[in-house]
C-alpha cells in the first residue's frame, strides 16, 4: 500500500510535469515552427536557440497580476482555468507512454480519456460566460457548438475502433499493434476505411482542440482573443497550457489507436521513445497545418462535421460491423 | 452579478469593432448592432486619425504642402505624391520632362505593388492565415529598400517636385528593379499555389460580400472595389494622366462582385504593373529630371483645378482652389477608401460577422487615408 | 474641350439639361472670339452692357481638369444630382469652400462617369450666415458621408440628412475648422 501511494505521487508529479513542459516547449516548438516557415528565426535570444525563452515566458507570466475586471462572475471566472487544466492532466492518468510507463492502466482508459476531455469545453463556457465580454460570449458559443458538433463523429471513430479491438484499455489496443503493418491505420482487414477513419480522428482532435484552421473560438482576427480576452497572467497561462496538454491528448490517443503507441516498429530504440517520436510528428503536423492554412467558416465547420464527417465515420462503422461479423 | 448582454428582453446587442481591434488595422471603429453572430447594422465610425490636412494645406505654400501628402496614405504614399504634383504642375502648366515622368511611373507602380503585397498579407491574415503576410512582406522588403534608395525614405515618401523629382536613379535601381521583378515572378504562382488555390480560402471569399455594379455607382467606390464588380474603370486608362498611354497593360476586371474577385484584381494588378515597370526601364530616356524652369514661389492663377490619379485603392482626387497667392485657398482631397467604405454598412447587413470581416479586408482599407 | 465630344454621346443634351438648372449670371460683354473661360467670378464691374447667361460653361479640360461647371442655385442640387444620377454618373465628392470676402459659402459637388471621360462640377452658393442646401443622400447614398463630412468642415447644414453627426471630428466638436475664421 505505501509503494501504491509512492507511485502514485511520483505519477502525479511526473504527469504534472510532463504537461507543464510539453505546454512550455510546444509553445517554443511552434515559434520555432512558424518562424521557419515563415523565413524567419524565432526565438534565439535567451538560451542557446532560445531555449530557455519558454522559462522566461512563465516566469513573467506568473508574476503578473490576474485582473479580475468589474462586472465579472468572481468565482467562475476563477474556476474556469482551473476546469481547463485540471482535466488535460487527469487525461494523462491512462495514457501509456511505454508498456510499464503508464500511471493508472485501467480498464476503461479510452472512457476515461473521454469523460475527461469533455470537460474542456465546459471550461470555455464558463470562462467565456463569466467575463461578461460580448467576444468571449461569442466565442464560447462558438466552442460548445464546435465541441458538440466534432464530438460525435470522433465518438463513432472511436466505437469502431472499440469494435475491433474489443477492448477499452489503452495498453491493450497497444499491444495489439506489433509491427506497422499491423498499426490499425494500415489493418485494412478490420476495414477498408482504416485511413480515413484515421483523417476523421485527427481533424476532429484538431477541431476538439480549437486548433487552426478550427480556431473559431480564439479567431483573432474576428474576436481578438475569444473567450480568454480578459484573462491575464496564470488565468491565461492555465488556458493555455490545457490546450496544449489537450493538443498532446489528442495526438497521443491517435498514436495509441491508430499508429502503434509504444510499439517499436525496427528495434531501436526502448518503446517510450517510439511512442514520443510518434506523438511530436503528429504534433509537428498539427503545427504545420496551423501556420499554413487560414480559418473556415464556422458554418463551414459546421457542414464539415454533419455533412460529411459523420456520415462517413457512421459508414465506416457499418462496414467495419459487417466486416467483423462476416470474417 | 451583471451580464452587460441583454438575455430576456432584448434581442440584438451592440458589439465595439474597434477602434482597437486586430482585424481593423488602425484605428476604424465599427459600430456593429448584432443578432448573435449576424450583423443586423454596421455603423463605421471614423476620425480618430483625422489630422485636417485640407486646413494644413491652406495654411502652407503650395511646396510645403507636398510631404503631407505622404502622410495621409502610408502605403501608396507616391501615388499621393503624383496626384498633388500633377495638380499643381496643372494649375502652373509647368512641363515635367520625360525622364521624370517615366521615373515617376516606375516608382508609383512598385508603389502600387508594395501596397498590394501588404494588403494581400493582412487581408489573409484576416482570414486567420497568419504564414503569407511575412512572404509579402518579404518581398515588400526589396521595394521599400529599392525606393529608399532613391527616394531616401522608406514609407512616407515625398520624391516627386513640382516639375520634376528630387532625385534620380542610378544603375543599382535600375538592376535592382529587374532582379525584383524577376524574383516576384516566381513568387506570385507560389503565392496563388499556397493561398489562392486553398479551399479553405476560396470557401471564405467566394460569393463573399457580393457588391453590385449599382451600389458601387451610388457610392462612387472605385479601384479594385469596382474592378471587382465587373466596372472597366481606371483613371491610368480611363483619364490618362502623367505618360501612361505610352505603355501596354491591362486592366484586370472580374465580374464575380464578391470579395474572391476583389482579390484576384489585387493580385492580376501586381503583374500588370510589373509590365509597365519593365516597358518603362526599356523605354527609359536620358535626359533631365526637373523642368528647367519651376519658379521659386508658385502662385498658380485664380481658379480652381482637380487632379485624379489611380492610386492602389481606387480613384485618388485632389481638388485646389487658388486665389492667385502663394497658398491654397482650399484644398480638397478625395481619397479613395473613404468612399469604398462608405458601402460597406450597405451590404454588411445581414452578414455573418467573419464574413463580414472579410468583407471588411477585400476593401483594403487605409485609415489615415479615409481619416485625412 | 473639344475631346469631350465625339466620345460622350450625350455630353451636349447634358450640357442642356443642367444648362436649364443653372443660375442665370451676368458676365461682362467679351469679344465672342474666347467665350469659354468665362467661368471665373467677374462681377459685372464693366459698365459696357453685361450680357445674362446660365451659368453652365465647358472648362479647358486640360488645364483645369473638368469639363462642365454649372453654378445653380441651392434648391436645385437634387434635381442637378438625379439628372446625373440617370445619366450614369457618379459622386466622387462633396466639399465647400468658405468665400469670407463675399459673406458666402460655396459647396462643390463632383460628378464623373466610368465610359466616357467626363468630370462635371455643380456648385452653389449659400449665405455665410445660415448656410443649408438639401441634401443629395436620397440620390446618391454615397452622398450620406461626404455631406457629414462637409458639415463638420464648415458647419453647412443639409436639411434633410438622415444623421448630420460629425464623422471625422469628435462627436462633442461646435466647431468648423475649415471656415477661415477659425483660428488654428
Amino acid at each position: 500500500m505505501d509503494s501504491e501511494i509512492i507511485r502514485v505521487i511520483a505519477f502525479l508529479v511526473g504527469v504534472i510535469a510532463f504537461a507543464a513542459l510539453n505546454a512550455a516547449y510546444l509553445v517554443w516548438l511552434e515559434r520555432k515552427e512558424a518562424a521557419h516557415i515563415q523565413r524567419r528565426i524565432g526565438p534565439k535570444e535567451v538560451g542557446p536557440f532560445g531555449l530557455l525563452q519558454p522559462m522566461v515566458d512563465g516566469i513573467k507570466l506568473m508574476t503578473k497580476q490576474i485582473l479580475i475586471p468589474d462586472g465579472v462572475d468572481p468565482i467562475l471566472f476563477r474556476l474556469a482555468p482551473i476546469l481547463a487544466m485540471i482535466p488535460a492532466i487527469m487525461c494523462f492518468v491512462t495514457i501509456p507512454f511505454s508498456q510499464e510507463l503508464v500511471a493508472r492502466n485501467i480498464n476503461l482508459g479510452l472512457l476515461m480519456i473521454f469523460a475527461f476531455a469533455s470537460i474542456n469545453v465546459l471550461a470555455l463556457l464558463l470562462g467565456g460566460w463569466a467575463s461578461a465580454n460580448k467576444y468571449a460570449v461569442i466565442s464560447a458559443a462558438r466552442a460548445v457548438a464546435q465541441n458538440v458538433a466534432y464530438e460525435i463523429p470522433m465518438l463513432i471513430t472511436v466505437i469502431t475502433m472499440v469494435m475491433i479491438t474489443g477492448t477499452l484499455n489503452l495498453n491493450d489496443i497497444v499491444a495489439q499493434q506489433p509491427n506497422i503493418s499491423q498499426w490499425y491505420i494500415f489493418r485494412f482487414s478490420a476495414s477498408p476505411l482504416m485511413p480515413v477513419a484515421f483523417l476523421i480522428f485527427f481533424v476532429c482532435s484538431l477541431a476538439e482542440t480549437n486548433r487552426a484552421p478550427f480556431d473559431l473560438s480564439e479567431a483573432e482576427s474576428e474576436l481578438v482573443a475569444g473567450f480568454h480576452t480578459e484573462y491575464s497572467s496564470m488565468g491565461f497561462g492555465l488556458f493555455f497550457m490545457g490546450e496544449y496538454a489537450n493538443i498532446v491528448i489528442g495526438s497521443s490517443l491517435a498514436v495509441i489507436l491508430f499508429l502503434g503507441g509504444w510499439q517499436d516498429p525496427f528495434g531501436l530504440f526502448p518503446g517510450v521513445w517510439w511512442f514520443l517520436i510518434k506523438l511530436y510528428c503528429l504534433i509537428f503536423t498539427v503545427i504545420w497545418i496551423r501556420w499554413t492554412y487560414p480559418r473556415t467558416q464556422f458554418y463551414g465547420l459546421l457542414n464539415l462535421s454533419w455533412k460529411i464527417l459523420i456520415p462517413i465515420s457512421l459508414f465506416n462503422l457499418l462496414l467495419t460491423a459487417g466486416f467483423l461479423k462476416v470474417f | 452579478m451583471s451580464h452587460p448582454l441583454p438575455i430576456n428582453n432584448q434581442e440584438s446587442f451592440v458589439l465595439n469593432l474597434g477602434p482597437q481591434h486586430p482585424a481593423t488595422h488602425g484605428v476604424l471603429r465599427v459600430k456593429l448592432t448584432m443578432d448573435g453572430e449576424y450583423i443586423m447594422h454596421a455603423e463605421p465610425v471614423l476620425g480618430y486619425i483625422h489630422r485636417m490636412h485640407e486646413k494644413m494645406g491652406e495654411n502652407r505654400t503650395w511646396a510645403q504642402f507636398m510631404p503631407n501628402t505622404g502622410r495621409m496614405d502610408y502605403l501608396s504614399a507616391l501615388s499621393f505624391n503624383h496626384c498633388y504634383a500633377a495638380l499643381v504642375e496643372k494649375a502652373m502648366g509647368i512641363e515635367v520632362p520625360e525622364r521624370a515622368e517615366y521615373l515617376r511611373v516606375i516608382t508609383v507602380e512598385l508603389n502600387r505593388i508594395s501596397s498590394h503585397l501588404v494588403w494581400f498579407g493582412a487581408f489573409i491574415l484576416d482570414l486567420g492565415g497568419f504564414s503569407p503576410l511575412l512572404y509579402a512582406f518579404d518581398d515588400r522588403e526589396h521595394i521599400l529598400d529599392l525606393l529608399e534608395s532613391v527616394t531616401g525614405s522608406r514609407l512616407t515618401y515625398c520624391y516627386f517636385r513640382f516639375g520634376g523629382l528630387y532625385n534620380d536613379i542610378d544603375e543599382n535601381f535600375v538592376d535592382g528593379t529587374r532582379e525584383f521583378i524577376k524574383t516576384m515572378r516566381e513568387r506570385l504562382p507560389m503565392y496563388h499555389n499556397l493561398v489562392t488555390k486553398n479551399i479553405i480560402l476560396i470557401k471564405r471569399i467566394k460569393d463573399i460580400g457580393p457588391i453590385s455594379k449599382e451600389t458601387i455607382r451610388k457610392y462612387g467606390a472605385t479601384g479594385p472595389v469596382a474592378r471587382g464588380s465587373g466596372i472597366d474603370y481606371d483613371i491610368r486608362k480611363n483619364e490618362p494622366y502623367s505618360i501612361y498611354p505610352e505603355f501596354d497593360f491591362d486592366i484586370p476586371v472580374y465580374t464575380e462582385c464578391d470579395s474572391m474577385a476583389r482579390y484576384m484584381v489585387r493580385m492580376d494588378e501586381i503583374e500588370q504593373s510589373m509590365r509597365i515597370i519593365e516597358q518603362a526601364l526599356d523605354k527609359l530616356p536620358e535626359g533631365p529630371i526637373m523642368a528647367p524652369k519651376v519658379p521659386k514661389i508658385l502662385k498658380p492663377p485664380k481658379g480652381d483645378y482637380y487632379q485624379a490619379v489611380e492610386s492602389a485603392r481606387g480613384s485618388l482626387g485632389m481638388r485646389a482652389v487658388s486665389d492667385g497667392t502663394n497658398k491654397a485657398y482650399r484644398l480638397k482631397v478625395r481619397s479613395p477608401t473613404f468612399s469604398n467604405l462608405s458601402l460597406f454598412s450597405e451590404v454588411s447587413e445581414g452578414m455573418l460577422l467573419p464574413d463580414a470581416l472579410a468583407l471588411m479586408g477585400s476593401l483594403d482599407l487605409v485609415i489615415p487615408e479615409i481619416d485625412r | 474641350m473639344n475631346m469631350v465630344n465625339g466620345i460622350f454621346m450625350d455630353f451636349n443634351k447634358l450640357k442642356e439639361r443642367l444648362t436649364a438648372l443653372a443660375l442665370i449670371e451676368e458676365v461682362p460683354a467679351t469679344p465672342p472670339a474666347a467665350p469659354a473661360k468665362g467661368e471665373e467670378e467677374q462681377p459685372p464691374a464693366e459698365p459696357a452692357a453685361p450680357v445674362s447667361r446660365p451659368a453652365a460653361s465647358e472648362t479647358d479640360y486640360p488645364v483645369r481638369g473638368f469639363h462642365l461647371d454649372v453654378k445653380v442655385a441651392a434648391d436645385s442640387v437634387v434635381a442637378a444630382a438625379t439628372i446625373l444620377d440617370e445619366e450614369g454618373f457618379f459622386l466622387e465628392a462633396v466639399t465647400g469652400v468658405d468665400w469670407i470676402k463675399d459673406k458666402e459659402l460655396e459647396v462643390v459637388y463632383d460628378y464623373t462617369i466610368w465610359q466616357p471621360t467626363c468630370r462635371v462640377v455643380i456648385r452653389t452658393r449659400l449665405n455665410r450666415e445660415a448656410p443649408e442646401v438639401p441634401t443629395i443622400s436620397e440620390v446618391c447614398p454615397g452622398a450620406n458621408w461626404h455631406e457629414r463630412e462637409t458639415h463638420d468642415f464648415f458647419g453647412i447644414k443639409f436639411s434633410g440628412h438622415p444623421d448630420l453627426t460629425p464623422l471625422l471630428l469628435p462627436e462633442d466638436a461646435d466647431f468648423h475648422p475649415l471656415l477661415k475664421d477659425f483660428q488654428v
